[in-house]
């Protein structure tokens, strides 16, 4: 996913008012058993906090079921300290709560609750996490690492909106009537909830995509088993407590924080499932479907990798063109599945634009989620600053030129600085692989046609972007760009109203606006005959 | 040169001389398969086919050859695969998809329709040689199902629209429905002859081809293809299952598939009795049961089940079994000897777990695939008769005291394709359907569907919605297009 309404400029601009270190320490001791909560606490904000760490089931908070002694230990990223651990569920732990989650299907959720009823409780649910925002982000920043600021006022107030959105689509779910025989027959459609979904999350957007999941499941009467990453599992286990302050019926959204391998794929075989929803990478995609296939044939939907292209074109501003592309590939310090990880710039403007974004990119401060210069926190994991290390070196190995970054900063946090590639070419590991970090490929194209084909030469879909001030040349590159968004002098900027998803092999299905509606229900057609006669045999 | 397929018609209801080529459709023309080989083959053609939008479409059958022999066709292997999927993608890319406007397919369309209205009952018979249903359905069913079907889609040609989305005033935000691409279409019996009428009715070369082969060779290229957009299959579920497994572990291409069911009709005391059964009987025995909607588990409420038994065993015993070109046969033969098999297996198997025979329940004759309508009692829901799909003239008749029991035990399966209700109670009849869980809810009425109704399963029935507006989203990708008209970075 991508940025949601930016008003503020990010790059180079204090954006926080809190201490410039992030200090916390968790009262927790790691233990050998599951507690349900623990304390933690954010000195920048001089707040301690009890956060849940156990399994969400049945609107409690519960140990695993056979595996009490599991745990899954959680990083702060910016300082590769401990935070705290949660519960790590189990095959089980997933079959308890999808029988929750049936139980809720068929008696208190479902066809068994008006779209009116769902409305009021999204809404409320809306309203708490806008009570909550600043401790939500707090933990959100210290979990993933992503700036607390950006993470209370994109991640979060995007995620509230999302809710709001869905919320109002709860009493409007439609279907057809259709005119068959005006003497005999009459056939109409109901769009019923699907039924039991398994819903599994990434770790870019922990709170963002549990609201892009869980608000149109919710609007359509589909009841949850959410598995977030196990990277970052902290916020979705407090949306949890929300869920029950705001009045779902129990079992309604059950969470299980779980590995991918023993929770997700769980979920993706389990006979009761009607749906998967998955956000992720590629490979784990495939795995899903695989899933389904073997199983229950359940429905599946995936947003997984991208490699999208953006192109600068002579006419457009390119001011305004190097803003937007460094906004491309650096929001999330490039933890973004549509980030705009291949830039191609077209050569007569080409070493204008390249020292203009360049210039750009270096103002750019990654630093600690809490540091109020911060306009990026670090990647995630030693395992994604590993495997963006190993991008950077492979581009120079192949010959790339870096233009910018490239060197290792010394001390704690995986900090990866922003790192543009020029000189690049169609076979390079940068320029064919997904590396999920900020860092850029540069590229060059003499005419439109080349540009396009060029944007094409991937195997997925996701997003493209182009810059250009010529309306026709517009009209035809977005037409011509093989991707599920394109952007027009703009990029990674989402709106909850408009479907979002993945061409090619970047995904399968649509996410947010209306069209979201339709991977949550499951259309039956009904006919009724009430004036033809049968005779018979024929 | 491919072979020829030729054939003298002198039967009751149809005379005439059939001649035309059977080689692959690729790129428009008739060849040989790359390898030369050729498959013994009962000439597949069933006209369900629909002719959607810009996509362009591969079409590929992949039957085995029974034991009866009625010509041979050149046989396509994987290399042919990637002819047809190349010969797809550039009309794709130069003569069809966003290359042709929505009226200009709708005319190609609308003129491929009036072609096989003139062919009609030249259709309607190659369909009744080739599947062993009756001449008169094949031509009213079948040959007109699939007009109307053609006719339907090509008014939609030219009316597929996206969405405008207000966001803010510095902002246009729209989306673009696009052809989805490459799009092969697999169906158990295929329509070669219909190549003929679609290069008669002027579509471009490469935009519809054909491949007669082997499931197990062609089936598995076409699923694994790393060109091919998207694949719809109708089929059985386990099939399905092997083509959603290759799609994951190719290039991850979408599918949408239609398979099996064990579609419960459900009778209620208050239904109109004579037509309950005339209903009942059309809803099993139609197509001689290879009908992946047939309502195979008839359930009779206790106050009129044994009345409705005995008009409904009656109005079997007095279906007609026969040759499919005389003008009162009711059934003709099943579609191969694998199916033929199979179903006798089932009807054994009946038998041996302790159901009783109302009727049938034994092959018609001593020759030929013929099976006699079929129905069962005393059964109870752990046989196989009453799980698994059949797909022949064999249904079970199940008594049911109350909606609460009845509505339980027609959920208690894996699929989920249809159900039918039969009652003069308006809430009872609305109750029934929304609680069923099943794509298709028939009231006073089965297996009736329209070009313009959504048709699709629920459960392990498949995935997507075929038919009606509906079947337009398994066809296009949508696009997001977010144009910036003044925020400033």
């Amino acid at each position: 996913m991508a940025a949601k309404s930016i008003h503020t400029k990010l790059f180079g601009r204090a954006l926080l008012s809190f201490p410039s270190r992030t200090l916390y320490r968790s009262s927790h001791t790691p233990s050998t058993m599951t507690s349900l909560s623990a304390r933690i606490v954010i000195r920048a904000a001089n707040r301690e906090l009890e956060v849940p760490t156990g399994l969400f089931i049945n609107n409690e908070f519960v140990p695993s079921a056979d595996s009490p002694n599991d745990l899954i230990h959680l990083v702060n990223p910016a300082t590769e300290e401990n935070i705290c651990s949660v519960a790590a569920g189990s095959v089980k732990d997933i079959d308890i709560a999808v029988t929750a989650a049936r139980k809720a299907f068929n008696t208190t959720w479902g066809k068994n609750v008006t779209g009116f009823e769902r409305s009021k409780l999204l809404n409320k649910l809306a309203d708490l996490i806008e009570r909550d925002q600043d401790i939500l982000a707090e933990v959100e920043s210290l979990n993933n690492g992503k700036p607390f600021k950006i993470a209370r006022d994109f991640d979060i107030g995007d995620s509230i909106q999302c809710l709001r959105y869905y919320a109002g689509w709860a009493d409007k779910i439609t279907g057809q009537t259709i005119e068959v025989d005006n003497k005999t027959k009459l056939a109409f459609t109901r769009h019923d909830p699907i039924g039991v979904c398994g819903q599994i999350i990434p770790w870019n957007y922990p709170i963002n995509m549990w609201a892009w999941k869980v608000a149109p499941a919710l609007a359509c009467g589909c009841t949850i088993v959410m598995k977030p990453s196990e990277l970052t599992p902290l916020t979705a286990l407090m949306l949890s407590k929300l869920i029950v302050e705001a009045g779902f019926p129990p079992g309604v959204v059950n969470t299980i924080p779980s590995l991918g391998s023993v929770g997700g794929a769980a979920l993706s075989m389990h006979m009761d499932v009607d749906k998967v929803a998955f956000t992720g990478s590629t490979v784990t995609g495939r795995k899903v479907m695989e899933a389904a296939a073997k199983s229950n044939l359940k429905k599946v939907s995936l947003e997984l990798g991208g490699k999208s292209p953006q192109l600068v074109f002579e006419s457009a501003d390119l001011e305004q063109a190097a803003n937007w592309a460094c906004l491309g590939i650096l929001y999330n310090t490039g933890q973004d599945c549509t980030a705009g990880s291949r830039l191609y710039v077209q050569d007569t403007i080409y070493n204008k634009f390249v020292s203009l974004l360049v210039s750009k990119a270096k103002e750019l401060v990654i630093g600690d989620g809490f540091d109020e210069k911060s306009g990026g926190g670090p990647l995630v994991s030693k395992t994604q600053f590993d495997k963006v290390w190993r991008y950077i070196e492979s581009g120079q190995a192949q010959g790339a030129k870096v233009a910018l970054g490239g060197q290792k900063r010394p001390g704690k946090g995986f900090f990866v600085d922003p790192t543009i590639f020029t000189d690049i070419n169609a076979n390079m590991d940068i320029v064919r692989d997904e590396i999920f970090g900020p860092v850029l490929a540069v590229g060059r194209f003499k005419t439109e046609e080349e540009a396009v084909s060029l944007a094409n030469d991937t195997s997925y879909g996701l997003g493209a972007g182009l810059h250009s001030n010529d309306a026709n040349q517009c009209m035809r590159v977005s037409s011509a760009l093989e991707a599920g968004t394109v952007w027009i002098n703009q990029y990674n900027l989402l709106n909850n109203n408009v479907p979002f998803g993945g061409k090619k092999q970047s995904g399968i299905g649509r996410e947010l606006g209306s069209y979201a509606l339709e991977e949550y229900t499951s259309v039956k057609a009904i006919h009724w005959n009430f004036g033809e006669k049968l005779d018979w045999p024929l | 040169m491919p072979s020829t397929f030729t054939h003298e018609f002198n039967t009751p209801t149809f005379k005439a001389k059939v001649s035309f080529s059977t080689g692959l459709f690729i790129n428009g023309q008739f060849l040989n398969g790359s390898d030369n080989t050729t498959i013994e083959y009962d000439l597949p053609l069933s006209l369900i086919e629909r002719f959607l939008l810009t996509s362009t479409i591969l079409v590929s059958s992949t039957r085995v050859p029974n034991g009866k022999v009625i010509t041979s066709v050149s046989e396509a292997t994987p290399k042919d695969v990637d002819l047809a999927v190349d010969a797809a993608h550039k009309a794709f890319d130069t003569t069809w998809g966003l290359h042709a406007p929505g009226a200009q397919r709708s005319i190609l369309m609308s003129k491929l329709v009036t072609l096989m209205e003139k062919n009609a009952d030249e259709l309607a018979a190659l369909e009744a040689l080739d599947n062993g249903k009756t001449f008169k359905w094949a031509r009213n069913a079948d040959v007109a199902g699939a007009i109307d079907c053609i006719r339907y889609y090509a008014g939609w040609a030219d009316k597929v629209t996206g969405q405008v989305q207000e966001t803010t005033e510095d902002k246009l935000t729209y989306t673009r429905h696009e052809p989805i691409g490459v799009v092969v279409k697999f169906t158990p019996l295929t329509a070669i002859r219909m190549c003929h009428l679609i290069n008669e009715a002027g579509f471009p070369p490469g935009v519809v081809n054909v491949l007669t082969g082997y499931g197990n060779t062609v089936g598995n290229a076409i699923s694994s293809h790393m060109k091919v957009e998207k694949v719809a299959f109708t089929g059985s579920t386990l099939v399905g299952r092997k083509i959603m497994e290759a799609a994951a572990k190719s290039n991850l291409k979408n599918v949408t598939l239609e398979l099996g069911g064990k579609s419960p009709n459900i009778i209620f005391d208050d239904a109109d009795i004579e037509q309950a059964v005339n209903w009942a009987a059309f809803g099993i025995f139609w197509n001689h049961g290879q009908t992946c909607c047939a309502g195979s588990r008839i359930y009779v409420q206790e106050g009129i089940h044994d009345e409705f038994l005995k008009r409904f065993t009656e109005k079997t015993r007095s279906l007609k079994v026969g040759d499919p070109f005389a003008p009162d046969t009711f059934q003709g033969p099943q579609v191969s000897e694998v199916q033929f098999n199979r179903i006798m297996s089932y009807i054994e198997s009946g038998k041996s777990a302790g159901a009783k025979v109302e009727v049938g329940g034994e092959r018609h004759g001593s020759e030929g695939y013929f099976i006699k309508p079929t129905i069962f009692t005393n059964v109870d829901p752990s046989m196989k008769i009453v799980q698994e799909e059949i797909f022949g003239p064999v249904g079970v008749v199940i008594k049911f005291k109350d909606e609460e029991d009845v509505i339980k035990q027609a959920n208690d399966t894996v699929y989920g394709l249809a159900a039918a209700v039969f009652t003069q109670n308006l809430n009872r009849a609305i109750n029934t359907a929304h609680r069923l869980k099943a794509g298709t809810a028939w009231i006073n009425c089965v297996n009736s569907l329209n070009s313009n109704v959504p048709f699709g399963g629920f459960k392990q029935s498949g995935i997507g919605r075929e038919l009606g507006e509906y079947a337009l989203s398994n066809y296009t990708a949508v696009k997001s297009v977010h144009v910036n008209l003044g925020h400033r970075m």
